[in-house]
């Protein structure tokens, strides 16, 4: 029998941008057990919702996660606005969904860098976090803040963006599909890509059913499912559906996600032409009372949102399960017989944000 | 700033950060901000390290990590606590397991505050580090 070691990986890793720590059990070079050790970005900020009141913990919420911002201040919004019986404007509504399909293209973008990082690929992680910076500099231009820009409040949104600015917008965004295609190309049909990512890590349809996977690692192993079509924001009005994959592989992942981000400029497209006038907010009065659960998609899977009221400013009760919490118990899966070569692009395919994880 | 004797190269670690300037440090290091030209280069090894960039409020898991880069780091070093978490605790000051700020752990040189600090202030933040470590190194001699 193989002499068995064990190799910690972590907290403090080149591939990992964020600490997790695993024990890899290694017979030889072949991975048969990962142990994860969390708790290093825990801040305990669902605790907060108790001393914050519910309006001003929008902020709080946008910080659960400096990529996912945007959304996480979504799912908080609209999980209060149901308690409160609240009509948000349509235009609001609209809004919401650009800056929710930006933020999905920029987080595809990042993942795709820090994917041709683990590979070694220098050049190609600079193009996609150099196409990544135009959505940014959306953000910049329409609401004054990079990444953590917090523009949702309950009830509406805060800020709005004219039609001249739309169609700026609009035609960013054909440029960008333009300078899309050759990082697409490369990802897809680039030998040395193909030669890591094609077979490796495979996750069967009724494993990532069992092991509770979301988002595109779900999508990619051919579950066809994405909460968007429950319809929030103003996701009932556009018309999509759930890319999916069969392979499972990693390969299937990254494909997975690039066509997510041609699906979103698509979204985009379709969202600036039909996007209503009217108000952007409409007026607060009252305290939350009563409780509600409510399903975002974020661009790494399905995050709950659970929120409590008790009739006063402070809410009782702020829960959120996120995409990588999910994630992780599949990604464990998959690490199992695989070559400790492989153990990074194995933990980068899932998307971890162990920030959101933690919280 | 004249002319740099050395490049020396930095280290980025998440002490309990939202990720918000992480990939804000990263971005600097992209063509368009381009921290490189500075012959700096992000390592992955403290051993190789001259700069620490630090961002969050560290927290009781984290801290023995940050204790252990710094002190696994050669002399002299600087430490940059980027963002406002890192700086004092920021927004998350009051949450219970946040110690606020990293000079509760470890000596902190340079504060680039902002939620998220932008790529601008990130160099100019890394940029004063450069100056520091550089007067350091000098006295360091001179004894």
């Amino acid at each position: 029998m193989a002499k068995r070691s064990i190799i910690p990986f972590g907290p403090q890793h080149p591939v990992l941008p964020e600490p997790i720590h695993l024990d890899l059990v290694l017979e030889d070079e072949v991975v048969v057990e990962a142990i994860p050790n969390i708790g290093f970005v825990h801040r305990g900020l669902e605790k907060l919702v108790e001393t914050r009141d519910f309006k001003q913990y929008v902020y709080v919420a946008e910080r659960v996660c400096g990529i996912c911002s945007f959304g996480h201040g979504l799912g908080y919004c609209e999980s209060v606005e149901h308690v409160m019986h609240i009509d948000v404007p349509k235009r609001a509504r609209y809004l919401r969904t650009l800056w929710m399909e930006l933020s999905r293209i920029h987080s595809h973008l990042l993942w795709l860098g820090l994917l041709a990082d683990a590979l070694g690929f220098e050049a190609l992680f600079m193009q996609s976090w150099r196409l990544r910076e135009k959505v940014l500099d959306i953000f910049d231009n329409t609401t004054g803040g990079r990444i953590i820009f917090s523009v949702n409040q309950i009830g509406g949104v805060l800020k709005d963006i004219d039609a001249s600015m739309l169609k700026e917008i609009d035609t960013i965004l054909y440029d960008m599909e333009t300078d899309l295609k050759p990082i697409m190309d490369t990802f897809l049909e680039d030998m040395l890509v193909n030669s890591r990512l094609r077979g490796l890590g495979v996750l069967s349809k009724e494993q990532a059913y069992l092991a509770g996977a979301v988002g595109p690692m779900a999508r990619a192993s051919g579950i066809d499912y994405d909460s968007r079509e429950t319809g929030y924001a103003a996701y009932a009005d556009l018309n999509f559906g759930p890319i999916t994959a069969t392979e499972g592989d990693c390969y299937a992942r990254c494909k997975v996600r690039l066509a997510e981000i041609l699906q979103s400029f698509e979204i985009l497209h379709e969202l600036i032409s039909k996007i209503p006038g009217g108000d952007i907010n409409v007026p607060v009065k009252g305290n939350p009372n009563g409780e509600c659960f409510i399903r975002i998609e974020q661009p790494r899977g399905e995050a709950i949102y659970y929120t409590k009221g008790n009739g006063t400013k402070y809410l009782d009760r702020f829960r959120l399960r996120t995409p990588t919490t999910s994630n992780i118990p599949p990604m464990l899966d998959l690490l199992k017989g695989c070559q400790l070569g492989d153990v990074p692009l194995l933990i980068l395919t899932i998307d971890p944000c162990i920030s959101c994880t933690e919280r | 700033m004249d002319r740099l004797k050395k490049s020396p190269w930095m280290l980025h670690y998440d002490a309990s950060s939202c990720n918000g300037c992480d990939i804000e440090v990263l971005a600097c290091t992209m063509p368009r901000f381009d921290l490189e030209r500075f012959g700096i280069i992000n390592t992955g090894n403290p051993f190789h390290a001259d700069i620490l960039l630090i961002t969050g409020g560290v927290n009781h898991q984290s801290a023995q990590v940050v204790k252990q880069i710094y002190s696994q780091m050669p002399n002299p070093k600087v430490v940059v606590a980027v963002g406002i978490c890192a700086c004092s605790g920021g927004i998350f000051k009051d949450c219970y397991n946040i110690y606020g700020g990293v000079d509760t752990v470890i000596p902190v040189d340079v504060y680039v505050p902002g939620c998220a600090a932008r790529p601008q202030s990130i160099i100019d933040g890394v940029l004063q580090a450069v100056e520091l470590l550089e007067k350091k190194k000098e006295e360091a001699h001179h004894e």
